[in-house]
């Protein structure tokens, strides 16, 4: 989220697309209720009228997968009808830019396209610039090559008609949710937007929220009070584990793992091109600081400047290769790994195309499973359809501490890091997952003190936080912060060996600090430790509560905040005031950046600090599929061709070639389009809450959900079991005949679409049905490789009464 | 009268039960509230976050002397959800004091059918030789096209969002020490 949760009570205007917070946020609702209290206007969209639909002012329906038509008809709506903020559009994103002339779009496809590759050459997508490398602007909007001027052209073809054509949404319906949205271009006026899973599980993922950012900062949303993009993150620290990166491409703090593009630390310290706008805050030009400091509390005092701080003991990707989730299943199914370990993570039926990542464990020589209560992939050996006899998978299942166990942080989706504590015994035969990773990598290192390959980074890596091999939260907290590694004075301050950095702007290049991850810099200093702060004070009345905990980076609670006044340093909305400048200081929350407003010239620096020319991009030329959001189908859909252009799918999708990745579109065989979901009473894969009696009484069993007219169409009647199937599997489910569902009218045909949630396995309860993710297919968006598991193709039939 | 909302849920809950007491024709209502208090009468209180969705409500956590959970509710003090809890928060307790929780590690040899108690030492002294071999044997100083790359693609990792910040932070630490470079999690699906 840029902005927070209770900031949602600041809205004009509430956008809840791609997600169903009231059922799987449900405390969000509570600020989006006293928004509405207030007089905010609050629009569901989504394929199924669901617990928040009920609660909406406007709700309407889509087909799954056509999201970006529903908003790129918004964005053709704001730019004809000149709905959008105009002084926040020039100065504060690129729509003033003047685009090369390289650039063109053509029948679905921008230029620079290789077929063979499947892989645009995104240098075409390149900015015109000036004698000093500076982008070239026209702040009037009017040169036709201009961001503003391409993109008014290009979402000019999504007319009324043509979307609901596509998503199969009613014309009045598609002109309601334009006008009402759109109303919050208004200077003083600001909306939001809350999505999930909804946006993101699409071939087009990434493009959904660019589509919705887009329009965000032409309507003059972003960095205010009651505006931001907020994505509604599903898992109580994914905010945190991303922040940390326990992901392929990323290292803490969003800085790019090494590769081979980044040989040595040289290369590394040298790889964010400068922008020569004097406005532009140039951040990332502070990378080095962070990542010397990164390496420093990897590697502690074995990181030298004479080794490179232990740059070599990184291990580093081949520039341009994938090693996502999707990849790593598809290897795995090859056989090409040997050990695997699924640590508090079930992906026997989270992830997409369950059948393939079940056979793949079992080509596997060991696994680690680490988890609270037994789970489909540690006891994936033993499921429907296996062998044990065949599988030669050594399974090893490590019992761990639930959340009230142990003590540490996490950070919810408002960037807040709250602190936990130990509060309950655990159950002897139990260890914390701190514990499980000290004492395994205290035996890995033993063995490597004698023999083995390559032991530098095992035997170097930083360790003085551990206590008599006891994994102690609140000693890695102040190294993720950071500490002075030798007496130095920066900005004038003199800080003494062992002190706690205050914060990551006194971060160095040459060794002096460690940093775990820059952007927690500043949340355990020497005022102690921040995210454990119970603070009440809200001095801006906006509810931003600066005391109460900690929230990155530096306890700024709204980001891009210096885009919520004018260029003079006032707001934009006199009653939403969360920063001013006054009296030559900013007041308020953490500016974005302590420069004064844009007036002055001399010294100021633009709002969008993280980006290279300091401006929203509402053309993103960075991004692997397009700088524009263009509709495509997702690769399995219900209809013969894309109403857009003749590419039916997103171009540059990964699509995997194993036996078990078969696809299908327009097969009579799978004529529905299928999608998945979550209810409020099970989490995730429901392991932790399917073996809890009192949430399982609630939600006993898989259904599947249908309109009234599919369940005449298939003679199936409430209550009735189905089977429900896809090119990949199959799951056996309960009817729930509902008007929830209804069906659509697409490109002059009708189309029908059920639902299923995902949160049901075979390990228990018994009869409670099989993991949705079985019909989900391996494929995902270009950019992030999530899985498109929002938007599949199935066939539904009955089997008879349900089992009593 | 005037009545804060937590004021008029406790009176309106008692003249519930009193209401009812009356029909049995004793009153009950000296015995349920003595025993309403009992429960976390003298308890430890410890505030905590709910670990399921990403909103980050507070709860109160109490607790025996002995560390037995007692009882988990939502923090009235916490700014977001002011003592709200969804059904999940709310059945906080049965996520830690559950008859089906995992209190020992196991393991399942090739080809077998069955799991088998195993002690931790052994369990991590196994896992730690696994590591070992598979690193050792798969270790990549340089890649096809000569460069060096320093890693391991024998061995994968996913895992979790569901853990402390400190916890991911170590965790992401070793793995890359070991020289992982498949490292992934809830974040990627």
């Amino acid at each position: 989220m840029t902005n927070h949760w209770i900031d949602i009570r600041n809205s004009d205007c509430i956008l809840i697309m791609g997600s169903n917070a009231a059922e799987n946020h449900p405390i969000s609702m509570k600020w989006v209720e006293k928004a509405m209290d207030k007089g905010a206007t609050l629009i569901n969209v989504d394929p199924r009228f669901t617990r928040t639909s009920s609660k909406a002012d406007i709700y309407t329906a889509l087909r799954s997968g056509t999201d970006i038509p529903f908003l790129a008809g918004m964005m053709n709506y704001i730019l004809s009808n000149n709905k959008f903020h105009k002084e926040y559009a020039a100065n504060y994103t690129n729509a003033s830019f003047i685009v090369g002339s390289k650039f063109d779009f053509k029948d679905g496809l921008f230029t620079g396209y290789d077929p063979k590759k499947k892989k645009y050459d995104k240098s075409q997508w390149a900015f015109e610039k000036d004698g000093n490398g500076v982008p070239k602007r026209d702040l009037s909007l009017k040169d036709p090559r201009c961001v503003f001027q391409l993109m008014k052209k290009h979402y000019s073809r999504y007319t009324p008609k043509t979307v609901s054509a596509i998503t199969g949404t009613p014309e009045a319906d598609l002109k309601k949710v334009w006008e009402t949205y759109a109303e919050t271009g208004a200077v003083d006026k600001t909306g939001t937007i809350m999505y999930a899973m909804g946006w993101t599980q699409h071939t087009v993922g990434v493009q959904n929220i660019r589509m919705m950012a887009m329009i965000q900062l032409m309507l003059g949303n972003m960095g205010r009070a009651g505006g931001g993009v907020n994505a509604l993150r599903g898992e109580s620290n994914v905010q945190g584990s991303t922040d940390h990166c326990l992901l392929f491409h990323i290292i803490p703090g969003y800085m790019a793992t090494p590769s081979t593009k980044l040989p040595t630390l040289a290369d590394y310290l040298k790889r964010r091109a400068k922008s020569n706008d004097p406005l532009s805050a140039n951040w990332w030009q502070n990378e080095p600081k962070y990542m010397v400091s990164f390496l420093k509390s990897m590697f502690g005092e074995a990181a030298t400047a004479d080794n490179d701080f232990g740059y070599d003991w990184m291990p580093k990707l081949d520039a341009g290769a994938n090693y996502s989730w999707l990849t790593i299943f598809d290897e795995m199914y090859k056989g090409n790994f040997k050990g695997f370990f699924a640590w508090g993570q079930n992906p026997a039926c989270s992830g997409a195309n369950s059948n393939k990542t079940r056979q793949a464990l079992g080509k596997l020589d060991w696994m680690v499973n680490v988890n609270i209560f037994d789970n489909e992939t540690a006891s994936f050996w033993k499921g429907p359809g296996m062998k044990p006899d065949e599988i030669k998978t050594e399974v090893f299942f490590l019992p761990c501490y639930t959340s009230v166990e142990k003590e540490g942080s996490i950070t919810n989706s408002g960037r807040w890091m709250q602190w936990r504590y130990a509060a309950s015994k655990p159950p002897r035969g139990c260890k914390s997952d701190g514990d499980i990773m000290v004492e395994l990598f205290e035996k890995v290192r033993e063995m490597y003190e004698t023999d083995g390959k390559f032991p530098e980074p095992i035997k170097n890596m930083r360790w003085d936080f551990v206590k008599d091999g006891k994994f102690d939260a609140n000693s890695v907290a102040k190294l993720v912060n950071g500490y002075f590694e030798k007496d130095a004075t920066v900005k004038g301050k003199s800080f003494k060996k062992g002190t706690l950095v205050p914060s990551f702007a006194y971060l160095l290049t040459d060794g002096s600090t460690s940093s775990g991850n820059w952007l927690y810099c500043n949340s355990y200093t020497e005022k102690g430790n921040m995210a454990a702060r119970r603070g009440k004070k809200d001095p801006t009345g906006m509810g931003l509560y600066p005391e109460w905990s900690w929230c990155w980076p530096v306890n700024r609670r709204i980001i891009y905040n210096r885009a919520s006044v004018d260029l003079n340093g006032k707001p934009w909305s006199p009653d939403k005031n969360i920063l001013e400048y006054k009296d030559g200081k900013w007041v308020g929350d953490v500016p974005d950046g302590g420069w004064p407003p844009m007036t002055n010239k001399e010294k100021t620096k633009r709002p969008f600090i993280m980006k290279p020319d300091g401006v929203g991009s509402v053309f993103g030329p960075g991004r692997a599929d397009g700088p524009f959001p263009e509709h495509y189908e997702p690769l399995e859909c219900p209809v013969p061709k894309n109403l857009m252009s003749s590419q039916r799918i997103n171009p540059v999708a990964p699509v995997y070639g194993t036996e078990a990745d078969a696809h299908l579109s327009c097969d009579p065989r799978f004529p529905f389009v299928g999608t998945t979901y979550r209810v409020t009473e099970h989490w995730q894969t429901g392991i932790l809450t399917r073996w809890q009696p009192w949430l399982l009484e609630l939600q006993p069993q898989l259904f599947v959900e249908m309109s009234i007219e599919l369940g005449k169409l298939k003679g199936i009647n409430n209550g009735d079991m189905c089977k429900v199937s896809s090119a990949r599997g199959e799951v056996e489910a309960v009817a729930i005949v509902t008007g929830r569902f209804k069906p659509f009218k697409v490109q002059g045909t009708t189309v029908h679409q059920i639902g299923l949630p995902w949160c049901f396995g075979w390990i228990y309860p018994k009869d409670g049905g099989d993991s949705a993710n079985l019909l989900t297919a391996s494929t995902g968006d270009p950019n992030t490789r999530i899985p498109e598991t929002k938007a599949f193709m199935v066939n539904v039939e009955k089997l008879g009464k349900r089992r009593a | 009268m005037s009545l804060t909302r937590r004021e008029f849920l406790k009176w309106s809950g008692t003249a519930g039960a009193a209401a009812a007491a009356m029909c049995l024709g004793f009153d009950l209502r000296p015995v349920s509230s003595y025993a309403a208090d009992l429960k976390i009468l003298k308890a430890k209180e410890t505030t905590t976050i709910c670990p399921y969705c990403a909103v980050g409500c507070g709860l109160i956590v109490h607790t025996k002397k002995s560390g037995k959970l007692l009882n988990a509710e939502g923090d009235p003090d916490h700014p977001i959800n002011e003592g709200a809890l969804c059904a999940k928060g709310a059945a906080l307790y049965q996520m830690t004091v559950n008859k089906n929780r995992m209190k020992n590690p196991l393991y399942r040899a090739p080809e077998s059918d069955e799991w088998e108690e195993i002690e931790w030492d052994e369990a991590i002294e196994k896992i730690a030789k696994r590591i070992k071999e598979t690193r050792d044997a798969t270790f990549t100083e340089k890649n096809a096209k000569g460069q060096m790359v320093n890693r391991t693609t024998g061995i994968a990792h996913v895992g979790s969002a569901a853990l402390d910040n400190e916890e991911c932070w170590l965790l992401q630490g070793i793995m890359r020490a070991m020289g992982l470079v498949y490292i992934e999690h809830q974040a990627r699906i």
